[in-house]
């Protein structure tokens, strides 16, 4: 699965967006961590490959509604990191405009991203809907989005991939298995190992995929959305990974293995893929420092620019409730 | 004690003498003991068998809920954030609310659902429903503004034999500490209390806005304005006798609560009211709620949504001086 038909620039740039998510999310989790941050806020880290992989398999026209460990799908998607951090500080410049807190509310249809629905998994069938309206309109796109373990046990889940399948939509539904449902495991949230095989149930296929190898995520979505593109409607895809900081920053998620963490810290994604890079004599150090290096640099700049942004004006509260 | 502990010791105490108490909810269980952690340590003592782990599935777990308590159980629902008890509110409204009406069988749940915002938690997780219940028939909704009354109205809620939305302040949690008493204590549902008494005016409250009335009042009180305030306590049933006797009273009502004012329950007092007591009133009847916006995440913006001390203040001793 992890072979992939992407040449070298692409595997380069694929290897830059997953440094730029990893780099934004830990220094992210430091700035908080320092009590400089507002509210709650999520890490993705140990989700790279997934949220990278998978919205690099998109064309620019397709839509996408991506979760909240999904930060590397917003910013390969072309929301920039200085938008995305004003928004984690509540100011005026950030993508919500002060509106909403962390990742939600995170929508730019310039981007084709619809924003982040809290209740989960309501994106599902928002993004099944998105998926219809190309069907009926004939449009050669697509639609994707991601659900976790957890929020695979919603009812929702299950009647709107039915509605996908009856309907051909030509959508791609991810499940980002990281094994935690905030503090509750697997085997309390389902009795399966496998998600994908309820793809069964509703007569399309399921697909299981290492979500720490990136090309392999790659490669299965790009599976994916070709078969949706070419109307034979909507795909499961199960990435298997582990969340590797609590569910939310406030959490030290005391309740998970030390050992299971350990065995997947081995799995790191980011350092996996520079190391295969490495290792197939695709890029030397000195490029995989300068492109660090440049990450760096676009995040310190985009704290730097939260930093110095106002708040929102007050006197605007009642503003922006309904479209002109 | 803490709010939250109050909560805690409700829980403990009617678990320890009623077994066909449980638990259920989102995290609740194992070591973890919920989002807030109100149940933390609650599996040591009970085992997983009475304090269990849900799937993240609202709809299907309140809804076995109240399977349960048509069999006699008294499940106490934690709702991770109020917020999501939308999921499940398809359940609640059709079916819970109305069993009894319907065919005679009591529903005696609790759905415990962490409200209210000012913590900068944005419009997912900030939101008060209780005019969503308020409007139901057949639900019991309660909104606890004190420790005290955290744990009074939690242990009636758990005996009482019907649906019971018991809405709690997640910004009171920590933050307010009172005496509570220890052992069996029960607020009956129904009754409001007199938090303050006085003679100008009134302010009628629940929840969260009672600190911040409270607050209010006191500065009021070194401005020579008296401010009585009615803690509501309970908002299905209204205790319709109390907000009388206190309109006839002071005969200026200000009402204050933290969901949107549009609607809000605040809305139907006025009426009740204007229509049982217009010949008492010496001024309109003001309202303070939220906006008719989502809660915002940006301080000011969320600062400049929410009712607070300082809003009342000002609301009051211009209703005062009408
Ligand atoms: C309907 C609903 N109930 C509860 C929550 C609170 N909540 C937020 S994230 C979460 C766990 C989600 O787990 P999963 O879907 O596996 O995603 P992960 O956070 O592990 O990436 C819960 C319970 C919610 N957002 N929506």
């Amino acid at each position: 699965m992890s072979e992939s038909s992407l040449t070298r620039e692409q595997k380069i740039e694929l290897y830059y967006w997953m440094c730029l998510t990893r780099i934004f999310d830990d220094m992210m989790v430091a700035y908080w961590k320092q009590g400089k941050g507002l509210g709650g806020t999520f890490s993705q880290r140990g989700h790279e490959a997934i949220s990278v992989g998978s919205a690099y398999a998109l064309e620019p026209d397709d839509v996408v509604a991506p979760m909240h460990r999904d930060l590397g799908c917003y910013l390969l998607r072309g929301i920039t990191p200085r938008r995305i951090f004003a928004n984690l500080l509540g100011k005026a410049t950030g993508v919500s405009r002060g509106r909403d807190a962390n990742l939600h509310g995170m929508g730019d249809l310039n981007h084709n991203i619809i924003g982040y629905i809290s209740h989960l998994p309501q994106s599902l069938p928002v993004t099944v809907g998105v998926a219809m309206s190309f069907r009926y309109r004939n449009e050669p796109r697509v639609a994707m989005t991601y659900v976790g373990d957890g929020s695979s046990s919603a009812g929702l889940f299950h009647e709107s991939l039915n509605l996908a399948s009856v309907h051909k939509a030509p959508v791609v539904v991810i499940v980002e298995n990281n094994q935690y449902a905030y503090s509750t495991p697997l085997h309390q949230q389902m009795n399966i190992q496998d998600i994908a095989i309820r793809a069964a149930g509703y007569g399309i296929p399921g697909v299981v995929v290492d979500g720490n190898d990136v090309e392999a995520v790659y490669a299965a979505t790009k599976e994916a959305v070709d078969r949706a593109r070419r109307g034979e409607g909507p795909t499961l895809i199960e990435c298997k990974t582990m969340r590797m900081l609590g569910h939310a920053i406030h959490d030290g998620a005391e309740y998970v293995p030390r050992e299971l963490l350990a065995e997947w810290e081995a799995k790191n994604p980011v350092l996996r893929f520079e190391q295969r890079l490495l290792a197939e004599g695709l890029v030397d150090q000195a490029e995989i420092d300068e492109i660090r290096q440049r990450c760096q640099v676009e995040v310190a700049d985009a704290i730097e620019f939260a930093e110095q942004s106002p708040y929102p004006d007050p006197e605007t509260l009642e503003e922006g409730v309904y479209a002109p | 004690m803490t709010y939250l502990a109050a909560i805690r010791e409700a829980l403990q105490e009617e678990m320890r003498r009623d077994p066909n108490v449980l638990i259920l909810g989102e995290d609740v269980g194992g070591t973890f003991g919920g989002a807030f952690k109100v149940t933390q340590g609650f599996a040591e003592e009970f085992g997983d068998r009475r304090v269990m782990n849900m799937p993240l599935a609202e709809l299907a777990f309140v809804s076995a809920a109240t399977g349960m308590a048509l069999m006699g159980l008294r499940p106490v629902v934690e709702i991770q954030f109020a917020d999501f008890i939308t999921t499940a509110f398809d359940s609640i409204v059709q079916f819970a609310a109305t069993n009894y009406y319907r065919w005679q069988a009591p529903v005696p749940w609790v759905i415990r659902a962490p409200a209210d915002g000012g913590i900068r938690s944005g419009p997912f997780h900030s939101q008060n429903p209780e005019a969503w219940f308020v409007h139901t028939p057949g639900l019991k909704v309660v909104a606890p503004g004190t420790p005290a009354d955290a744990k009074g109205l939690l242990i009636a809620a758990i005996r009482d034999n019907n649906p019971v939305i018991y809405l709690e302040s997640k910004t009171l949690y920590r933050s307010l500490k009172g005496p509570v008493p220890a052992g069996e204590y029960v607020v009956p549902i129904g009754q409001a209390r007199l938090a303050r008494e006085g003679e100008h005016l009134s302010i009628i409250t629940y929840g969260t806005q009672l600190r911040e009335s409270l607050a209010a009042a006191e500065r009021l009180a070194q401005e020579g304005i008296e401010a009585e305030v009615l803690d509501l306590r309970t908002l299905k049933p209204l205790d319709r006798e109390a907000i009388l006797q206190t309109v006839r009273k002071t005969g200026k009502i200000l009402i204050v609560h933290s969901a949107n004012r549009l609607a809000g329950v605040g809305a139907e007092l006025a009426a009740q009211i204007a229509e049982d007591a217009f010949e008492w009133l010496d001024a309109p009847i003001r309202r303070l709620g939220g906006a008719d916006t989502p809660i915002p995440f940006s301080p000011p913006l969320e600062d400049a949504y929410r009712p607070d001390a300082e809003k009342i203040y000002r609301l009051a001793r211009e209703l005062a001086a009408y």
